[in-house]
């Protein structure tokens, strides 16, 4: 959800396109990351762990932790929290590890 | 190919853009690391006013000064500055491999200062991995600089400052605060923080913690407990509080990997936030290559890092054999006794405790910095 009133803080927003996940069409602010256009549209769940299958979501959102990666635009292990969305950007969550096969 | 440089410093936050900037007209080359795609680190979600004294720009905005000094390095055309680029590791032959906007780089400096800063810390209980479950640094991120918020019931935990400054901003951007959560007797954080939090009406429950997080998925509720003075559970003291939002402030641990594969002597130091690399009064670690400064050395705030950078760049470039030395050195001096005022005092009690435990040149039990103790 977005914050539309703030007492304190104005919040410059770019101007509004659209991306692609799970093969949803979602909106988002040119300049936000993933990570954060996801959780506008109400999305916590980025990723499952590789073993047990566990959800995870945001926790650190400086690229610390590895909690948020997901697949975008078919690269696999992508910090959703550092990565800005992009006009027709395709983010997907991650099955396992990840396949670097296609990339080299 | 391997890039080979003078100085190396990697993070661009407050610490290593402070670092960097010492080298303006040394003449030495410089390459700065930033894993993010801009500089100023935690700086720029700092939209407060600073504290202390005006010479450590009190007044004045986080984001501002990160700007500001972000301004000073673009003119230095003896500095590299590779964003989005992560130190992945430390080789043998001094080689440092950096993963830089996807493409692999070998580096390899006569000195190298680490400023990475620090993590956010976990808390274990059951189910401490269901989204839903933030450190406070990302919910700040979020509210304050994306505009989303996190959810819409939250409880905090930890009522240190960071606990109850992000509950008051949560309040402000219309999100419930159920209640903040601290397992120690007392409040950490200052009093001012906690009366505007309560004057809102959100209880601060102290001698509490964490049991465990449940839901299916993502957090539904927490359940409390309050501990016995021995920091136990006590049973039966049991509490459920449904929430959809469970934010950790409860500190920070210095992001040091890069230091403990340099093999640099590590000591654990509860009040610098966990395990920081023993150094000199220079900030110069056991590794003779490594330096290292701000949040890394020892959690503090964003005032302690500058100056930090600023020494841990001075004593560097000296050791490089920057030109204009004799200045460098009164420069220098000035540094340490601006960073000696900054612990003065009850605040800076814990920093000097913590302090004394990191010394590597044998004059344990004097202020680190001191030149008259």
């Amino acid at each position: 959800m977005r914050i539309k009133e703030h007492p304190v803080l104005e919040f410059k927003r770019g101007k509004m396109i659209k991306f692609n996940y799970n093969g949803r069409e979602l909106t988002a602010y040119e300049g936000e990351t993933v990570a954060a256009a996801l959780h506008a549209a109400g999305i916590k769940t980025l990723r499952k762990s590789t073993e047990f299958q566990r959800h995870r979501g945001l926790f650190c959102a400086i690229g610390n932790c590895s909690s948020c990666m997901m697949e975008v635009n078919g690269v696999p292990n992508v910090k959703t929290c550092l990565t800005r969305v992009t006009e027709g950007m395709v983010v997907a969550e991650q099955r396992g590890k990840g396949d670097l096969g296609a990339l080299y | 190919m391997v890039l080979y440089t003078d100085l190396l410093v990697v993070g661009g936050g407050p610490a290593g853009m402070a670092a960097v900037l010492q080298a303006a007209d040394s003449g030495l080359s410089v390459i700065l690391l930033e894993r993010y795609d801009q500089l100023g680190g935690q700086l720029v979600k700092q939209t407060h006013r600073f504290f202390g004294s005006k010479d450590e720009q009190a007044g004045t905005r986080g984001n501002v000064i990160a700007r500001a000094m972000e301004e000073e390095l673009e003119q230095l055309d003896n500095v590299t500055v590779l964003l989005e680029a992560t130190a992945l590791g430390y080789y043998e032959d001094n080689i440092l491999l950096v993963s830089a906007q996807h493409s692999l780089k070998k580096i390899k400096a006569e000195r190298i200062i680490v400023a990475t800063g620090a993590a956010e810390k976990m808390l274990t209980f059951p189910n401490n991995d269901l989204p839903g479950i933030y450190g406070a640094g990302a919910v700040q991120t979020l509210m304050n600089l994306d505009g989303v918020v996190p959810g819409r019931r939250v409880v905090m935990v930890g009522a240190g400052n960071i606990g109850l400054i992000v509950s008051y901003q949560l309040l402000q951007a219309g999100v419930e605060v159920v209640a903040v959560v601290e397992a120690a007797r007392q409040i950490g954080g200052y009093l001012v923080h906690a009366a505007k939090i309560s004057r809102t009406g959100v209880p601060i429950y102290t001698g509490q913690t964490i049991k465990r997080a449940y839901g299916n998925g993502e957090v539904e509720g927490v359940e409390l407990w309050q501990l016995d003075h021995n920091w136990q559970g006590i049973p039966g003291s049991e509490r459920s509080l449904a929430v959809d939002t469970i934010c950790l402030a409860v500190g920070l641990r210095p992001l040091t990997d890069i230091l403990v594969q340099a093999g640099c002597q590590m000591a654990y130091v509860p009040q610098l936030g966990g395990d920081v690399p023993l150094r000199d009064d220079n900030l110069k670690t056991s590794n003779h290559r490594f330096y290292v400064a701000g949040d890394a050395a020892g959690v503090e705030e964003a005032t302690a890092a500058i100056l930090e950078g600023e020494l841990a760049g001075l004593s560097a470039i000296l050791e490089l054999g920057a030109k204009e030395g004799q200045s460098l050195e009164v420069k220098k001096r000035t540094v340490k006794k601006k960073l000696d005022k900054l612990r003065k005092g009850p605040v800076g009690e814990k920093i000097r405790a913590g302090l004394l435990k990191v010394r590597r040149d044998g004059n344990a039990g004097k202020d680190r910095y001191s030149h008259t103790g």
